[in-house]
């Protein structure tokens, strides 16, 4: 089995920069024999053997796929969301009150809580949003989450979990045992699927980029290289919103924590810049209309593969 | 240390909802209808309720209507824990004054984050 696993965790790195501690081999097991008994394979090592030959493809993403966490429930961690309505959200509708629109990325939005959670907020704060136009982005690696994600379905559990009742309430259906993200909620959220490890540039500019609990299945270089694209999708007044347990300390420059709100980050601020740095020379209140910033509506996106990497 | 009093005509789910709420710091006591939950909060009233809705003798929905009557009886936070799933008993229960719900069957996750979210935890 050893070179084997060796084989498999080579193969995940490159494919979904997931790294696979030896002692996260139990769950090797358990993902991925139902993954070989769908294909008729014979167990581990022949499904092992299977994705080394070429043309393998849909087998390899099945694996990738089932290897990859996908654990996600409404208003995780709950402070993130908080930020977000108390003061990401003010911020947006302030700064960008001429042009009306900002842009969230949900990256690694695995199954849609995430976005739907903010998209339930801004449904909340009507009164405040207005005819200001939100677009939010969900992407993952995985097709078989984003396709539940888009038909916002849930199960008794799932809407259980960080979900308060008043909100199931308003903003679900009831169909059987399962729930449904009403229409006007899944209509906030556009889902397109998405490798972190390729390039993103092709998506445009986000005023905030969610991008929690994925950094940590990275290696340290992964970790930074993400981190470093990010940085080039905000503006300078732009919001990085990480997991419980990221950071960005020891691996990039660019970031620095936003002053009292946990796994936030932002755009190192100019008077904490070292003298000298010529990196940084647009201002805060002016980046986000700076002419020439490319802002492809999801829309554009969505519609065809021009933008495709 | 906040005190729940759990209302369940099952021991077994009367045991299971105290382990899970003793570990996140709660101090138990338990009743087995609604009757003798109306009893055991006019002697004290606690700081939660976690309520099952049929039961023999006074059920869930009659006790919340009574409680809500009491003296200091608007304090504690009801929350139901029922079978019953579905909009119309929902509707119900959140009208008659309970602060949050919960669909049976439950795990320790839904019935913390519960407690969570009505700020008890």
């Amino acid at each position: 089995m050893t070179s084997e696993y060796d084989f498999l965790k080579k193969f995940l790195k490159s494919r979904s920069g997931l790294v696979l501690s030896d002692e996260k081999q139990y769950l090797v097991e358990s993902r991925l024999m139902p993954v070989a008994r769908r294909h008729n394979l014979n167990g581990l090592s022949e499904l092992i053997l299977a994705i080394s030959k070429p043309g393998s493809m849909s087998l390899q993403n099945d694996v990738v796929e089932a290897m990859t966490t996908n654990e996600s429930f409404f208003f995780r961690d709950k402070s993130p969301f908080e930020n977000f309505r108390n003061v990401m959200l003010p911020h947006l509708l302030e700064a960008r009150k001429s042009r009306r629109s900002a842009r969230i990325w949900c990256a690694a939005a695995s199954t849609g809580q995430e976005p739907y959670s903010l998209s339930m907020y801004l449904k909340e704060d009507k009164a405040k949003v207005g005819s200001f136009r939100f677009e939010i982005l969900g992407t993952d690696i995985s097709t078989e989450v984003l396709e539940k994600a888009r038909t916002g379905i849930y199960s008794q559990f799932e809407v259980q979990r960080g979900l308060p009742i008043q909100m199931l309430l308003k903003y679900f259906s009831q169909q059987g045992e399962l729930w449904q993200m009403a229409p006007e909620i899944r209509a906030m959220v556009q889902w397109r699927k998405l490798n972190l490890l390729e390039n993103f540039s092709h998506l445009g500019e986000f005023d905030i980029i969610f991008c929690r609990n994925v950094l940590i299945y990275f290696d340290q270089q992964t970790k930074i290289d993400v981190l470093n694209r990010i940085y080039r999708q905000l503006p300078d007044d732009g919001f990085l919103v990480l997991g419980a347990a990221e950071t960005v300390v020891g691996l990039t420059d660019g970031f620095e924590p936003y002053p009292n709100l946990r796994g936030v980050y932002r755009k190192k601020q100019a008077a904490s810049r070292p003298a000298g740095s010529t990196s940084f020379t647009r201002s805060t209140a002016t980046s986000p209309s700076t002419p020439g910033t490319t802002r492809p509506t999801i829309q554009a996106l969505a519609g065809g593969s021009r933008f495709s990497a | 240390m906040k005190k729940c009093l759990v209302v369940d005509d099952s021991s077994v789910i009367r045991k299971v909802a105290r382990r899970i709420l003793e570990d996140i710091g709660f101090e138990i006591t338990e009743a087995e209808d609604g009757q003798k939950a109306l009893d055991a909060c006019k002697a004290s009233m606690p700081d939660a309720v976690l309520l099952d809705w049929n039961m023999p003798v006074m059920d869930g929905l009659e006790f919340l209507a009574k409680l809500r009557e009491e003296d200091g009886g608007e304090e504690p936070v009801v929350v139901f824990c029922t079978t019953e799933n579905d909009v119309a008993h929902i509707t119900k229960a959140i009208r008659a004054g309970a602060n949050e719900y919960i669909m049976k069957p439950f795990d320790r996750e839904i019935l913390s984050a519960k407690f969570q979210e009505v700020g008890l935890v």
